[in-house]
């Protein structure tokens, strides 16, 4: 036993202070602040290029790299061109708004092959407009008869209700928005068997006003497999307006990305077939300082560099999470093992609290109360039908995820965005805690029910309030090494033979007898 | 505000906490390759009876689902039984027939259920609703135990039930459960039952607790605690220490029940004892354990152990001198 002991706390001392030291050289050394200090979203765009090879010839391929606009600024970018000749072209001197391109190329290639362009960048200046373009010349589109003749009463009948260049672009994307656009429109659509915002273009080239594309990407967090937009900017006389033709509105979103101004395509790729252009995007918040050291930082240190950062862009946000299931393991093992909360299930409230994190507190505590209350109820009429255990709780399974549908579905008629968070609920475990807690019911009564039930969401809240902590999520991320000294501390949290908070309650009568003995 | 012990108030008492138990003596003095015998009453049954240890009598198993069909033969038969999971923990799952109504059987509690809740019940044993875990079980048909009549008044509805703590085959402390109407027959302490503390050394009260206030008399029956002495004491001494090396567990808690003619039988055995026997006992563990710790140093005969605890443990003074005659 002894040695055992001791074991452990060696141990457990070892790791505490290796995760410590390691924070400390990284905070000291590295200069990772420990504390967040003003914070800055630090977007991570991973661009996938995915194609075929065509046959026996040699491949080339080309991807414009963004143009840093509207405030936005570069951090670090990383190109992985495996057994390809790699080159950027700067623009030329005599065209200031082309882009960059990155080009790999290679002689022969045999099977689908995939190349990466990561990017890292941040809005440095929300408030900063796009520059100035020359505004060239505008040729109206070359059109047979019936499509012209479509497109003038169309541009006709929208000059009548509409004022200037704005209001004629405002009501154009108005006109493709509406669930039902009058015949004109409806023809040209359907003749020209291409994307809307082909139309529009076309129809603003026939009213002379200058216009063309922003390609872009909408910053999602977490997203994967996103793709480009467009945004459309129309020089109306004075400057250049942006607008949104998924909504009509005029301005540039805060939430997208430009990476390129302009006509043309984005990636060319020659000598393949079936190219694709995807994009994976994760936020991180960021202090300050981290981001404007972070580029030159992360080529003098790369192997002491632990942090998750080196990671791919999918795996990144996965481990976000990853990362902060420890601090809710903490939660759970010090309130049995310190205070002596009975839950129902070891680590069913670490799981509830994830859900949480997804749904936000209340809501996800009105919908998991309601999951279980109802689902209660159902179940002690499943207990009449004299079921086998196992198809029992496969039929409270059905019925949690029908309950969820429901819930999702009626949530969202009455424009309750919310509920739909339902999905994130794990549908095996609320059907096993229903099913425990009805045999618990029956067999120890409600009282019981209502101690281990109420035990486990008071953990899982404070796994919840521990786990969306700003301090603690960015301590976890950027330190990971601090795991190990949580490790540590759990070790010895095994083998604390004190007393526990609820027994200090127990046994509370037993330091003064309050009646003489029989 | 909430009234609380302190610490080391509680440390003084001797008292033991949860985590002291599961560390220092679970995980210290029970090897978990032995915990087989206690968690499964089958084959602390088998175990027993190879020792001519008494059990209650074993009438059949179900170990399988197309058994259960097959069960209406074998309980049309019997007039009282008792259906319990052969792994399940806490008292779990436990169905007492005491008697029939035509068709329909009686519970202890009064309650009538037919014959197709009795088969639900034994399906809902085998799949391992009330196993650790949820394992699958197997499901013992027992005999009822015609409980000893002088402790009949003792409890309310179910059977009295004696929790003997033995630490390396030492006796170290002893209560005896009273089921109770607020326990609905159960004898759970924490659900309401009634945990008289008995002493080692002479088998009489101590102290008796419900829902940790000292009471006086069975709430129900209305029956005074003090004049309860447990009748062959020391044969259910005897018997408790026996069970410990049978089982091969340092630490373990007996349950002991007595019935009307075989006297003392091992109802069943647990790896895990829970700490509210201190409450009934109004006295703590520890102390206890360390002076059980040098017994079991200084002997290993089996009855020079249950002597040597019944004297160093026992709290009335007229025990305490007539044992050390017995001694020497």
């Amino acid at each position: 036993m002894v040695s055992s002991r001791v074991q452990v706390s060696l141990i457990a001392a070892g790791l505490i202070i290796l995760g410590l030291g390691l924070c400390l050289y990284k905070a000291v050394n590295l200069g990772f602040p420990l504390f967040p200090g003003e914070y800055r979203d630090v977007w991570t765009v991973e661009s996938k290029i995915s194609f075929r090879p065509s046959r026996a010839e040699a491949v080339e391929v080309e991807l414009k790299l963004p143009t840093m606009l509207a405030g936005w600024s570069n951090v670090d970018e990383y190109f992985a061109s495996s057994g390809f000749g790699f080159t950027v072209i700067a623009p030329s001197k005599d065209n200031g708004f082309e882009s960059r391109r990155a080009r790999w190329t290679r002689q022969t290639l045999e099977r689908p092959t995939t190349l990466y362009y990561k990017q890292q960048m941040f809005r440095a200046n929300q408030a900063k407009a796009l520059p100035d373009l020359p505004v060239s010349e505008v040729s109206p589109p070359l059109l047979e008869n019936d499509r012209q003749a479509a497109m003038a009463r169309l541009v006709d009948r929208l000059s009548q209700q509409s004022s200037d260049r704005e209001s004629f672009t405002g009501q154009l994307l108005q006109e493709f928005l509406r669930q039902s656009p009058d015949q004109d429109s409806l023809f040209l659509l359907g003749s020209y068997q291409e994307d809307s915002l082909v139309v529009i273009m076309d129809v603003l080239a026939y009213k002379g006003i200058p216009a063309h594309q922003l390609r872009g990407i909408v910053l999602e967090d977490g997203r994967r497999r996103q793709t480009l937009s467009s945004l459309i900017e129309i020089h109306n006389g004075v400057k250049w307006v942006i607008f949104d033709p998924q909504n009509a509105s005029v301005g540039l979103p805060d939430n997208f990305f430009i990476w390129q101004r302009g006509d043309g395509a984005v990636l060319n790729v020659v000598g393949g077939r079936d190219s694709s252009l995807e994009f994976a995007l994760v936020s991180n918040s960021l202090p300050v300082k981290t981001v404007i050291s972070m580029g030159q930082r992360s080529e003098q240190v790369d192997l002491l560099d632990f942090s998750v950062y080196a990671l791919p862009v999918e795996q990144q946000g996965i481990f976000k999470g990853l990362l902060l299931i420890p601090v809710a393991a903490l939660v759970v093992v010090l309130m049995r093992v310190l205070v002596g909360i009975r839950t129902s299930g070891t680590f069913m409230p670490v799981l509830i609290a994830l859900a949480f994190i997804q749904t936000t507190l209340l809501v996800g505590l009105i919908i998991f109360l309601g999951l279980v209350g109802v689902g209660l109820w159902i179940r002690s009429y499943l207990s009449r039908l004299n079921l086998l255990l196992v198809s029992r709780v496969a039929a409270v399974i059905i019925v949690v995820i029908l309950l969820m549908a429901v819930l999702a579905v009626t949530s969202y008629r009455l424009g309750l965005d919310q509920a739909l968070t339902v999905t994130f609920f794990p549908t095996v475990i609320i059907a096993w805690t229903i099913e425990r807690m009805s045999i618990l019911w029956e067999e120890e009564g409600g009282h019981e029910v209502l101690i281990q039930g109420s035990g486990s969401l008071l953990v899982a809240v404070l796994a919840y309030i521990a786990m969306s902590s700003q301090i603690i999520s960015h301590l976890t991320f950027n330190f990971p090494e601090l795991m190990l000294s949580l490790l540590g501390v759990i070790l010895l949290l095994g083998k604390y033979t004190g007393f526990r908070l609820s027994e200090l309650y127990r046994f509370r009568d037993m330091g003064s007898p309050q009646e003489p003995r029989l | 505000m909430i009234n609380l012990i302190s610490p080391f108030k509680l440390r003084e008492l001797g008292i033991l906490g949860m985590n002291r138990r599961n560390i220092g003596l679970i995980g210290t003095y029970n090897q978990r390759c032995n915990y087989s015998i206690a968690d499964n009453k089958l084959a602390t049954k088998s175990a027993a009876l190879s020792r001519g240890i008494p059990v209650p009598e074993l009438y059949s198993t179900v170990e399988r689902q197309f058994q259960v069909r097959a069960v209406d033969e074998q309980i049309q038969a019997l007039s009282s039984f008792v259906i319990k999971p052969a792994q399940g923990s806490g008292g779990k799952g436990i169905l007492v027939i005491t008697g029939r109504d035509g068709d329909q059987f009686i519970k202890s509690s009064g309650a009538l259920i037919s014959i197709s809740d009795v088969k639900r019940h034994i399906s809902n044993i085998l799949a391992g609703l009330h196993s650790l875990g949820g394992r699958n079980d197997v499901a013992m048909i027992e005999a009822l135990i015609d409980f000893d009549p002088s402790l009949k008044d003792y409890s309310f509805e179910g059977v009295p039930d004696i929790r003997i703590i033995v630490f390396r085959g030492v006796p170290v402390m002893a209560m005896m459960r009273c089921a109770t109407k607020a326990s609905d027959g159960k004898a759970n302490l924490h659900q309401g039952a009634v945990g008289v503390g008995i002493d080692i050394g002479s088998g009489q009260t101590v102290a008796a607790v419900q829902q940790s206030a000292l009471i006086a008399e069975h709430p129900d029956t209305g029956i005074g605690f003090d004049g309860l002495e447990v009748p062959y004491w020391s044969q259910v001494l005897n018997l408790a220490a026996g069970c410990a090396s049978m089982a091969g567990l340092g630490y373990l808690g007996a349950d002991i029940v007595l019935d009307r003619l075989r006297g003392p039988m091992l109802l069943e055995l647990n790896a895990r004892p829970g700490l509210a026997i201190q409450v009934a006992n109004q006295a703590g563990l520890r102390h206890r354990l360390a002076q059980a710790e040098d017994i079991a140093n200084s002997t290993d005969n089996q009855e020079q152990k249950i002597s040597l605890a019944r004297k160093q443990f026992t709290q009335s003074k007229q025990t305490e001198a007539q044992l050390a005659l017995d001694i020497y």
